[in-house]
């Protein structure tokens, strides 16, 4: 076909002189469209251009304002103006008489007049409400084109209000005889759907119908809305899920009328979609997944046609198959089917083909191995997009032992690329691999200087934070910590030594904070030096105000040093001093308010050392202050806003994540692929095809130790060495011994594959090239065959994701003591970062909240200024709080207390139910007994109903034996009084609502009505009884099904009766249930945990306040969750512990909860989006009340 | 939390954290009432070697000022590609396909996770559809004619979303209301003013 097209346009500027035939033919070569076109394809400038667009607009001005302008004509203005506007030139005066076209034009008139609003207007545009009139009218046109043209504007753009005016229209449109039109229908109500899911709620089954309609193109658009409607909710449509087979065995088999092929390929676009319907409804779900392997075998057998739109199905197939529950054989021919694409000479195919690998290499890793050639060939790719995909695909394998080799290609292609969100996007990847595998210090600081300089302003401002954090915090090796701090000081004093100037100023704060908080940690450093260093950047014009307040405050913080303090520089106290004084007399009068303030801060701490050693404490410890970290101050604003449908909030990666989701099937980046211990590694080693690293199988952890004690500084456990001394190690035959560790373990040899290949001895071999390829892919693909025999160990890691496995293993080496779980090294702490919320960083808020709270208004002033002074300092922060503390105690204390609870539970007295009621838990053994006595114990409490009688006679038999609440009142009036109760059954909270007759005449006609629009409510029996005899007591039940997670939710309802020839009454009655009500236990295994732990993908991490922190906490506080929201607790390892649960026998969420620094990490993951969030709300809760 | 921005006007990369956290945590409070759901083509472009627009069909709501980004940034960064490279192209968090008929650019920005050889195919089924329409399509009938191109795109893709596979209904329903085009002959051919 584009053949044709070719040979008619060589034809092309031979045409637009002549007389036009082809194109022009249908337009009259008179009218004024033509013209304009014509004149303006004969302009050479855009200045010209310009002026004539001017005229051309100045005249259809004139023309649409012009009373005398038929439709006609107005049709044809609008035409060129809507060519303008294509041109890039506003002609906003036209939009209002576009809509008088749609809305007084015959059919022709209309239909331009439709087509210029949906180009002209978008969804906000406010004279979009003009228009629904005119929809109106022309859905209920008998002329069938009008209804068309109006079905087409709505499903292109309507105003979200203005829905419910037509909907009712549109919806009958679904039942039209002519299936153009209820193709059309079906096609706006996906456009609601998107726009206001809420709206279309009501037309679900009519949905149904169109997916049986038999005309295909009504089906194919119902596909659309089933998709959108599955990705929200798979499991509402699991039954649907053999119809969509059918109907894909149908399309496959060729059933559908011949014109829906498309290059003889049946209805490709039908078949896409419901592969993805189908990849939706798969997974995770074993029985549905078995429904479709015969008709994914089937796609894939069929799609044999050599043509881009069968290669389209089959990378569908592909995703698919790797979504639903695996089955051996179809897994094998998708992995052939990847091969295909990969080895294609086509280059769209290879680029789909990488596309491909990356989503499934997590799963199987084995693939990558097989194509490593080819992925070497595409790192070298002439075509930038080739190369940036093979790097995500590397993004995605990277290890410990590779993680150089792609840092490295990652950094090589960043230096050349130009696209900001390619750096911003990279960047932030290669800080993820440099913080999670860094294999040693210089690396790591290498590395993150390269990632600053490169990223400069563009990056996430989170990379430098976490980066500081890393150092700030530490790890529990101090002679760890010390190194990598001087490592890093001693790389920035050189960096500012020689060329400052092209620093980004990110680069500069995070140097200047650096310098100033561990410059004292290198001996033969004088702070003079730094200082001095620090103050020149102060007078470079490029460095900008805010660089500078960082700049000024790591002086301050050095002239301790320099006043003669405790640090080395003794000897140049003088010069030091000095310079300070110069610098903070120099900008104390600086045009900048916030310099000028740090300066003359400055000069006072620099004249009273005492002072400056309280504000200004070198190497304060962070763990020392007391944070809120669950911000829970904030529950009440947070709740409140979930109460009014508010999303729940996701941090940033997570959001990320979710955007990346479709690209992988497994989020955990690479989580197995770390040994757990050096013998599973060395036999992982036996099986790699690399035939890698024979040198370190030997190895065990105790050889290693002794080594590693003595030179410190580098990382390597879980490194195969590649490159030695000697070069590229895997060529020799012979296993090496620890000696080669030893060299190895010097901080000298890098392995990176250059200088490797560099030292490699020059061989005469033809094929030279191929070798250093050979190299490469052993160097990149090292370890990835161990994540196999990792899973074969047989003992599931999957729970325990590497972080936590890392830990333990430095530990092991560099304290050399066995366990001790408790500990984290650097790498550690990264990780934690990296995954750690937003929420949970906050150190820095008992400061805030002591200088809003401190009670005297003067003492909040000074404060202020201190910490003003040194906000970029954290550490110092808890010095400004001991500030505080020594000349305040009282105040400081309170705000300390006081501060987590403006917005906790105690403020906000739930209403009702969730008031002073313990759940009463039976175990089934003994159950009746015992929930009496409790109850009654504790029900005995409301005053204003002394005429309630024991609650649990009235419990049905069968609920009994559940765990149930008591009885809390609900209302009362003088003849009748509610009260209701809780009764967790396995599949649905059950309320048991308790009606009893109090006055001395049977009320007639009760009838109970519940509702609540976030629940399923159904009621059981007894909503309605003819009669309540006198001092009787009945009850009703209701259940509850909560499907999507809610934190809180409120019931409401009302009971109306009437008294025997009396009025009728009705009793409000509302009460509030919370999630824990809906949250079952969830029992499973620690295996099962682990699979089901890696196949989710909603994740939320936060830190929470551990219970009994001198005892075992982690036991105290899981202990206090289980009794309190009912959680399984599956395993406790150490201080970790795993836990389970689900939202009633629905979603599942899992927690792994782990004793951290003080607090309680707790990292929670579900497959719905909102109930991690939800959860950890109940969870912060829950230990807080303690 | 006004206050608490108020007391920590400072630079500290501990205050960046505070600041992003509560930007994110304000922006996901914003976020709630705009959760409209992704579209598979946010917009289509066709442009000729030269960069000029012929036609542009915007599937997301898109400020006229980024409109111009978009084209502009298009037209640079296709025509700047070379022979013999893939037909997608990274474009901010879009994947751009593209595809060169004759002297005329087809190219639309996709969500990233989208088959990209897909809507390459629907790039050629447009193509198709104009050649059925039009009779051997060539650039010039595309801007003669671009209303009518849009009244097909219309047919075919809708909100983003392919509505309609089968070429026969297509063409129907783009002749049935052509169909009264044809018998106001005079009407075409007369000047309209």
């Amino acid at each position: 076909m584009s053949d044709v097209v070719e040979r008619t346009l060589t034809a092309l500027p031979g045409l637009l002189s002549l007389d036009l035939q082809t194109g022009a033919g249908k337009l009259s070569s008179t009218s004024k469209l033509g013209n304009l076109i014509r004149s303006i394809t004969e302009l050479t400038s855009k200045h010209d251009e310009e002026k004539l667009i001017k005229r051309e607009l100045a005249a259809i001005k004139e023309q649409v304002s012009s009373p005398n302008t038929t439709m006609r004509q107005m049709k044809e203005t609008m035409v060129r103006s809507i060519y303008c506007e294509m041109l890039g030139y506003e002609a906003d005066f036209t939009y209002i008489h576009a809509i008088k076209l749609a809305q007084q034009g015959s059919v022709l008139e209309k239909r331009v007049g439709y087509l210029a609003v949906s180009l002209f207007l978008n969804e906000n545009h406010e004279l979009l409400l003009l228009l629904v009139n005119t929809v109106l009218k022309d859905l209920q046109s008998t002329n069938l084109i009008e209804v068309c043209m109006a079905l087409t504007v709505v499903s292109q753009i309507f105003p979200r209000d203005m829905i419910p005016a037509i909907l009712p229209l549109v919806e009958e449109k679904l039942n039209h005889p002519k299936e153009i039109i209820r193709r059309k229908a079906v096609q706006a109500l996906h456009k609601f759907y998107l726009i206001a899911p809420n709206q279309v709620q009501h037309i679900h089954s009519k949905f149904r119908k169109a997916l049986c309609d038999k005309d295909p193109g009504v089906m194919a658009a119902s596909l659309h809305i089933y998709l959108q409607m599955i990705k929200e909710s798979a499991d509402s449509y699991r039954d649907l899920a053999g119809s969509f087979v059918t109907i894909l065995k149908q399309v496959v088999g060729g059933k559908l009328p011949v014109d829906y092929n498309y290059h003889s390929v049946p209805a490709p676009w039908v078949q896409i979609q419901l592969l993805r319907i189908l990849a939706l409804l798969g997974k995770d779900d074993q029985s549905t997944s078995e429904l479709m392997y015969d008709v994914l075998d089937e796609s894939i057998r069929r799609a044999e046609i050599n043509h881009n739109i069968t290669y389209a199905i089959l990378f569908e197939c592909v995703k698919t198959i790797y979504t639903i529950h695996p089955k051996e054989e179809l897994l094998e021919k998708a992995a052939k089917c990847i091969g295909n694409f990969v080895l294609s000479p086509k280059i769209n195919l290879k680029y789909l083909g990488l596309k491909a690998l990356t989503y499934v290499v997590q799963q199987d890793a084995n693939l990558a191995l097989q194509h490593q050639m080819t992925i070497i060939e595409c790192l070298d790719h002439s075509d930038i997009i080739i190369k940036r995909e093979t790097l995500e695909l590397l993004f995605r394998i990277t290890n410990a032992q590779n993680v150089t080799v792609i840092v490295e290609k990652m950094l090589d292609f960043l230096r050349l690329c130009h696209e900001d969100y390619a750096i911003i996007d990279l960047v932030a990847k290669v800080a993820e691999l440099a913080e999670k595998y860094a294999p040693d210090n210089r690396w790591f600081i290498e590395t993150m200087s390269t990632i600053f300089t490169v990223g400069g302003e563009l990056m996430q401002p989170d990379i430098p934070s976490n980066f500081l954090r890393l150092l700030a915090e530490g790890s529990d090796s101090v002679e760890d910590d010390r190194l990598l701090r001087t490592y890093a000081v001693d790389s920035y004093v050189s960096l500012l030594q020689t060329n400052p100037t092209k620093l980004p100023q990110r680069f500069l704060q995070v140097i200047s904070w650096v310098l100033g908080e561990y410059s004292h940690l290198v001996d033969d450093l004088s702070p003079c030096l730094v200082i001095d260093l620090l103050v020149r950047l102060l007078e470079r014009p490029a460095v900008a105000s805010d660089t500078r307040s960082w700049v000024m405050t790591a002086v301050g913080k050095l002239s301790t040093g320099a006043g003669g303090g405790t640090g080395a520089g003794g000897g140049t106290a003088e010069g030091g001093a000095g310079l300070v004084q110069r610098v903070s007399q120099q900008h104390s009068s600086s045009l900048d308010t916030q310099l000028r303030q740090q300066a003359l801060e400055l000069q006072l701490l620099s004249q009273d050392p005492e002072l400056h050693t309280r504000v200004l404490p070198r190497g304060a410890v962070w763990g020392s202050l007391e944070v809120d970290s669950s911000l829970s101050f904030l529950d009440g604003f947070v709740s409140e806003a979930l109460a009014r449908g508010a999303a729940p909030y996701k941090p940033p990666h997570q959001r990320q994540e979710e955007l990346r989701q479709e690209k992988a099937l497994s989020l955990e980046p690479y989580a197995l692929s770390l040994p757990i211990s050096l013998s599973s590694c060395s036999i992982a080693d036996r099986q790699s095809p690399t035939l890698l690293s024979i040198s370190s199988g030997l190895s065990g952890n105790s050889t290693e130790l002794p080594h590693r004690a003595g030179s410190g500084s580098l990382k390597l456990e879980g490194v195969k060495r590649v490159w030695g001394k000697d070069g590229y190690l895997p060529q020799r035959e012979v296993p090496e011994g620890p000696s080669i560790l030893q060299e190895a373990s010097a901080p000298a040899p890098q392995t990176f594959p250059q200088q490797g290949g560099a030292l490699t001895p020059p061989s005469a071999d033809p094929s030279e090239e191929d070798r250093d390829k050979q190299q490469l892919a052993s160097s990149l693909f090292v370890g990835l065959s161990s994540h196999n025999s990792t899973c074969l160990m047989g003992k599931p890691e999957a729970p325990v994701p590497q972080r936590f496995r890392r830990k333990h293993k430095n530990t092991d080496s560099a304290s050399a003591s066995s366990s001790s779980d408790s500990s984290h090294s650097p790498h550690d702490a990264a990780n934690h970062f990296l995954y750690s919320s937003l929420l949970e960083e906050g150190p820095a808020s008992p400061i805030m909240l002591a200088q809003n709270s401190l009670a005297p208004p003067k003492r909040t002033e000074a404060n202020g200024t201190h910490t003003r002074g040194d906000t970029p300092v954290l550490p110092t922060a808890n010095g400004v709080a001991e500030v505080g503390d020594q000349e305040a105690p009282p105040s400081l204390t309170m705000a300390n207390e006081e501060a987590p609870s403006p917005g906790v539970g105690r403020h906000r007295d739930p209403p009702l139910l969730m008031g002073g009621m313990k759940l009463v838990q039976p175990c089934p053994p003994h159950p009746a007994p015992r929930a009496s006595t409790q109850s009654s114990a504790e029900g005995a409490d409301p005053p204003q109903l002394p005429e309630l009688p024991p609650e649990p006679d009235h419990l049905p038999p069968e609920l009994r034996n559940l765990p149930h609440s008591d009885m809390a009142p609900l209302a009362s009036d003088q003849s009748l009084s509610l009260s209701c109760c809780r009764v967790h059954r396995e599949d649905a909270l059950v309320l048991v609502l308790q009606m009893s007759n109090a006055c001395g005449a049977a009320l007639l006609d009760v009838s109970v009505e519940l509702q609540c629009h976030e629940l399923k409510v159904a009621s059981l029996r007894g909503n309605a009884l003819e009669s309540l005899p006198a001092q009787s007591v009945r009850v009703c039940w209701y259940t509850l099904l909560m499907e999507a997670p809610h934190t809180h939710v409120m019931v409401t309802g009302s009971v109306s009766y009437r008294e025997e020839s009396g009025p009728s009454h009705a009793l409000e009655i509302s009460s509030k249930l919370s999630l824990a009500d809906f949250l079952r236990p969830l029992v499973l295994s620690t295996e099962e945990y682990g699979k089901l732990w890696l196949s989710l993908s909603q994740d939320v991490k936060q830190n929470l306040t551990l219970l009994d922190p001198d005892g075992d906490p982690l036991c105290s506080s899981l202990s206090v969750l289980k009794d309190k929201l009912q959680l399984h607790v599956v395993d406790i390892i150490g201080s970790e512990g795993i836990v389970a649960c689900k939202l009633l026998q629905g979603a599942p969420c899992l927690l792994h909860c782990r004793v951290h620094a003080g607090a309680l990490a707790v990292w929670l993951r579900s497959p719905v989006p909102g109930l991690p969030d939800c959860l950890l709300y109940h969870l912060q809760r829950a230990l807080q009340e303690r | 939390m006004y206050s608490i921005k108020a007391s920590q006007p400072n630079s500290g990369h501990r205050c960046l954290e505070r600041y992003t956290f509560l930007k994110f945590f304000v922006a996901a409070l914003n976020q709630l009432s705009l959760s409209s759901a992704p579209l598979q083509i946010r917009f289509l472009l066709l442009f000729s070697r030269q960069g000029k627009v012929r036609l542009q069909k915007w599937y997301a709501p898109t400020p006229e000022r980024e409109k111009k980004k978009v084209m502009r940034d298009m037209t640079t960064l296709v025509l700047a590609r070379k022979p013999r490279t893939c037909n997608f192209l990274d474009w901010r968090d879009l994947k751009i396909v593209y595809k060169r008929y004759a002297s005329l650019y087809f190219c639309c920005g996709l969500e990233n996770q989208d088959n990209e050889l897909l809507a390459l195919e629907v790039l050629h089924r447009f193509v198709e559809l104009l050649d059925k329409y039009f009779g051997n399509v060539c650039e010039l009938d595309i801007i003669f004619n671009f209303e009518k191109a849009y009244f097909i795109l219309d047919e075919f893709l809708m909100g983003g979303e392919i509505l309609e596979t089968s070429k026969t209904s297509i063409s129907k329903a783009i002749e049935a209301s052509d169909l009264l085009q044809e018998t106001m002959e005079e009407y075409m051919s007369k000047p309209a003013f």
